[in-house]
């Protein structure tokens, strides 16, 4: 199960390069975030950085790994498991593991106000700052087809454009000499804004946040250097092939058009007008679509006064209607994307996942950690390990909020083994249905899941987000708790139940991204080969 | 526990109240506070243990950093110091095994078989092509025996069932570094195994994580046309020091690295005099310093390795590289500094804060803001490294219709500007504050901080300079900046790269991927 916080999409999150609130950090992002997957040599591939999960993190939330899993990505058959019983001691075993401390995570207030809009509050008094966030509903999944990129504009402008009564590129100057930020970004779901200052700094750089969601003055000139990015986006969207396989597979798993797949192109792009920008803020910005979290060194019931002050007199707007789509599933085959200047081939096989409210999730989740879930999982163990054929290797049966996630595995591979390592991750798929995991696979997958979930809220930063993304999606507070409650219920029964109600690989599409000539025996050995055109369509003109 | 919280909330606002008023000397009495829930104790073999109170929930966060990085490979054997960073994943004498005195023996039957294969395989005269099937396929069985004893992953498993989360390691041009957070009840597991990795760690299945290690630099290098044009970069910028080789090595060299050489390799450099081992989070350290010495004292010493001693001459010339291949455009540009120790570090610093962060920087400003021309453009120091004197580096990433020329134009403006006229008083204070609030915002993290901690105990013997290191901040000045800009942003000391969008060749007439 995935940090909540990965869930959402979030102002910093979108902008580490244009801030620095984040604190000090590994050389790697100091140095430029195109040098990352370049510099940045590590036994595993730190979550993110695969370009796969790259290109579709902020679009698809269930299609992130988790955080664990992405960084853990593990399969010899379970029968060699089980048969390698071990003749030398175990030291390790006597070493004695005490009760953990005592620790009680102390959960965020939270506040209803009369118009809808709903506040948590974490108190927090480690450090002297305060940070908070707004969440508003609707996001880029609602955006006009013709319009594709609007949303993603729109979280870019709105802050660079700044309010009608002080520019963005003044409250650049101000917030800096603060080393204070307010950043506003667009996701699929939401759209937001983010600030976090020195707790000095709160009232002012609050009261800026509170003026650029309700007065924002969208400019000309900032969308049109919104446009620029996004163009440059789009024409740099080729160079990189795990980034064109995990776009392709995701288009094929939703449909080319889906809202959770469509892409933003030149024209979409040069569609959008500033008043695109106002009518979409106008729509979104609703005290009943909104939830405001705090969280620093501050006195909750003064931070209530403060922000019952700001938010309590926005008028309720019109209810927001909830996102409906259609969900079919990849149209089954293998699908090619040749590129001649590579040497090693990145495999998708992707078929559609599961939301999760599925009372299923909970067993779907142990059998994520027996297929993927770490070193010790089938599909590192063998791929990896004991083929030696990719060095990214992974894959999970994802589960999004409220839509369907996608069933993605993944592998990085040279060129001529292809198509024995597409073999071999099918191969462990299809184990999942007919072994069912041994009693010790269990143990392990479990304990990974049990042993860990103190990271879920060893920080109040991270029960608060969680409370926050478990009231966007409708999901009852304790979710967490129950979720581990449900983890310690499932059986072997229960994962190969899943395994063989869910994975159907009829129903799995096969995409590569290679290097045609080199790879070696071909494709087709995998069945009907579909060539995919990836040709960028050319800007109608030059935009504004 | 409520004693140390009122520690850091001295600490912290006194820093908070310090960030605004600019007193120099405000975070000494802090720095004092958080020593108080720190212990540094350097062990009788010479590894250095740090350990920091955090108890703000029962987790805690390790940083094992070893002084030796890719700069450290032995010639033709470039890749080294990361094959075995993934090594020391593979287990120890007692983990991963089911016999070890018997895999042992079996190991050395697979380095003798490599041994005799490739003694064939590199043969340039009078290769037999019979022998050479016959030794390979040696080879291979003697593999296959040896890996009857593994237990593959054991020793990763074992850390994610007892909880171990973040598990990774990396390695680089200056260091390499071992991490993961867990329960805090599992320190005394965690001592065992780190301990035993570093001071006995076993190179199974070494030639199939070769093949691993490959895939790894296709995905990175070959196949990524930003870390192709990176390698090369430096591969152009340096002629002597061993910056200008891949950490992830060149492919001939990386295929053919044996696991004799990588155990030599460990048995030089981890050695416990060569590594400091950070440990932040809810531990005591009167009671865990003990159990902590009790395993780590157990890695047996050994001489410091010399160190690397290349010094890369001094820059005549400008130069310039052009890579014209399917990929969009980029700049990129490099002048050399000197390394961390140099007086001048925090004015490196300044400059990438001016040049980079946020919307107030002059690059963003001028290049994307204004000009137009380009998404994204930064400047920033120590690339790819710090410890030995490193580049620092521009790049700017045009917008379609414009070009890496353009970039260097823009980029040369905004440096001449830098060495001409001074930078603001605001400029250089929004530096300065943000140094602080930066450091500040790291202490409420048990993973970040045990690096920090790890690197400057590492670089200056004492990771109180951490803290430190604000004073040097302070005492930055505008003419700091303008004479730093005057004294290496010369042309004769500058590398580039571009690279130019050319469309592919035709396509290839001959069927191989069988597509229809």
């Amino acid at each position: 199960m995935k940090d909540a916080s990965l869930e959402l999409i979030t102002a910093s999150a979108m902008r580490t390069n244009r801030t620095d609130s984040a604190g000090m950090r590994m050389k790697s992002k100091s140095i430029g975030s195109f040098f990352a997957l370049a510099i940045a040599v590590c036994v595993l591939l730190p979550p993110g950085q695969f370009s796969a999960a790259q290109s579709v993190a902020s679009a698809q939330p269930a299609t992130v790994a988790t955080a664990k899993s992405a960084a853990k990505t593990a399969a010899k058959s379970p029968a060699q498991i089980a048969a390698k019983a071990p003749a030398q001691a175990q030291p390790w075993k006597k070493i004695a593991i005490p009760p953990l401390h005592d620790f009680k995570p102390q959960q965020p207030k939270r506040i209803e106000l009369a118009n809808g809009l709903v506040i948590f509050l974490q108190e927090d008094h480690e450090l002297p700052f305060i940070d908070g966030s707004i969440l508003i509903r609707r996001g880029s999944r609602e955006e006009p087809a013709a319009k594709i990129g609007l949303v993603s504009m729109y979280g870019e402008a709105w802050r660079t454009s700044g309010t009608a009564a002080k520019s963005g590129d003044a409250l650049d100057a101000e917030l800096a000499v603060k080393a204070a930020s307010i950043e506003t970004g667009g996701g699929l779901a939401n759209t937001s804004v983010e600030w976090g200052s020195f707790k000095q700094d709160f009232d002012v750089v609050f009261g800026e946040a509170v003026d650029l969601l309700l007065d924002p003055a969208f400019k000309t000139e900032k969308l049109a250097m919104a446009q620029r990015e996004m163009a440059t986006g789009i024409s740099r969207r080729n160079d990189d092939p795990g980034e064109i396989a995990g776009r392709e597979s995701t288009k094929l798993v939703y449909g080319a058009e889906s809202p959770y797949a469509r892409q933003a192109e030149y024209a979409t792009v040069a569609a959008v007008t500033v008043d695109d920008l106002q009518a979409w803020h106008d729509r979104s910005v609703v005290p009943n679509g909104m939830i405001v979290s705090v969280e620093g060194d501050f006195d909750s019931t003064a931070m209530e006064a403060k922000l019952r002050k700001a938010f309590e007199p926005l008028a309720r707007g019109a209810a927001i209607e909830t996102m409906k789509a259609d969900f079919v599933g990849p149209k089954p085959g293998v699908y090619f994307v040749d590129k001649e200047d590579v040497d090693q081939s990145s495999v998708q096989i992707v078929g559609i996942g599961t939301e999760r409210s599925n009372p299923d999730y909970y067993a779907l989740s142990v059998m994520n950690e027996v297929f993927s879930g770490g070193f010790g999982s089938r599909v590192f163990q063998y791929v990896r390990t004991k083929l030696g054929l990719a060095y990214e290797v992974g894959g999970s049966y994802g589960a999004a909020y409220d839509h369907p996630g996608e069933f993605r595995s993944e592998a990085g591979t040279k060129s001529v083994s292809t198509v024995a390592a597409t073999q071999a991750v099918l191969k462990v798929i299809g184990q999942l249905k007919t072994d069912p995991p041994t009693p010790e696979e269990l143990k392990k997958a479990k304990d990974d899941v049990m042993n860990s979930f103190i990271f879920h809220y060893d920080t109040p930063e991270k029960t608060l987000n969680e409370q926050v993304v478990l009231a966007f999606y409708g999901y009852p507070p304790d979710y967490l708790e129950k979720y581990k409650d449900g983890i310690a219920r499932v059986t072997a029964a229960d994962v190969t139940r899943v395994a063989n109600k869910y994975i159907d690989a009829s129903k799995l599409a096969i995409v590569v991204v290679g290097n045609k000539t080199e790879i070696k025996p071909p494709l087709s050995t995998l069945g009907t080969v579909t060539e995919m055109d990836i040709t960028i369509p050319p800007a109608a003109k030059v935009g504004k | 526990m409520s004693r140390v919280v009122g520690v850091v909330l001295a600490l912290t606002m006194g820093w908070g109240a310090a960030a605004r008023a600019q007193d120099s000397g405000g975070y000494a009495q802090n720095l004092a506070g958080f020593e108080k829930r720190t212990t540094v104790k350097v062990l009788a073999n010479g590894l250095t243990l740090i350990v920091c109170e955090r108890p703000e929930a029962p987790v805690f966060s390790f940083y094992t950093l070893v002084d030796v990085g890719s700069t450290d490979d032995p010639q033709g054997a470039s890749g080294l110091a990361h094959m075995f960073e993934h090594i020391a994943f593979k287990g120890t004498t007692e983990i991963g095994t089911t016999n070890y005195p018997a895999e042992k023996i079996a190991l050395a039957k697979v380095e003798a078989a490599y041994a005799a294969y490739d003694a064939e395989f590199r043969k340039r005269v009078g290769q037999d092509a019979i022998k050479l099937a016959t030794l390979k396929k040696n080879f291979e069985e003697a593999q296959t025996a040896a890996e009857k004893f593994v237990v593959p992953n054991q020793f990763a498993e074992l850390a994610e069932t007892n909880g171990a989360v973040g598990l990774n390691a990396s390695t680089e041009e200056d260091s390499t570094q071992y991490f993961w957070s867990m329960p805090s009840n599992r320190l005394e597991l965690w001592a065992y195994m780190e301990s035993g990795r570093i001071a006995h760690p076993v190179a199974r299945e070494f030639y199939k994580e070769r093949d691993v290690v490959q895939e790894e630099r296709r995905m990175r290098t070959d196949s990524y046309p930003i870390g192709a044009m990176v390698e090369q970069f430096l591969a152009t910028a340096y002629t002597a020091h061993p910056y200008r080789v891949p950490t992830l090595g060149w492919e001939s060299e990386i295929s053919q690295v044996n696991a004799t050489e990588a155990a030599a390799f460990h048995a030089k450099y981890y050695v416990p005099a060569n590594m400091v081992v950070a440990v932040v989070g809810d531990v005591k350290a009167a009671d865990a310093m003990p159990m902590l010495t009790k395993y780590f004292g157990a890695i047996p010493a050994g001489p410091k390795p010399e160190p690397m001693t290349t010094v890369e001459p001094p820059q005549f010339a400008e130069k310039s590289v052009t890579i014209r291949e399917a990929a969009q455009p980029f700049y990129l540009e490099g002048y050399h500094r000197p390394d961390y120790r140099d007086p001048d570090d925090s004015v490196y610093n300044a400059i990438t804060d001016i040049f980079s962060n946020g919307r107030t920087a002059r690059l963003y400003k001028s290049l994307v803001r204004d000009q137009k021309i380009a998404a994204d453009a930064e400047g920033f120091s120590g690339f790819p490294g710090e410890k030995f004197p490193g580049l620092f580096a521009f790049y700017g990433e045009p917008v379609p219709g414009h070009t890496p020329d353009e970039m260097k134009d823009a980029i040369h403006k905004e440096i001449e500007r830098l060495k001409t006229s001074d930078v603001s008083d605001e400029e250089l204070q929004m530096f300065k504050t943000r140094a602080r609030a930066s450091l500040l915002r790291g202490l409420a993290d048990n993973q970040g901080l045990a690096q920090q901690m790890a690197e400057y105990q590492t670089r200056y013997g004492d990771w109180r300079e951490l803290f430190r290191k604000l004073d040097e901040i302070d005492k930055v000045t505008k003419a700091d900046v303008r004479r730093v800009a005057n004294k290496i942003f010369v042309e004769s000391n500058r590398t580039s790269i571009r690279i130019e969008f050319t469309p592919p060749a035709q396509a290839q007439t001959q069927d191989a991927g069988g597509a229809k």
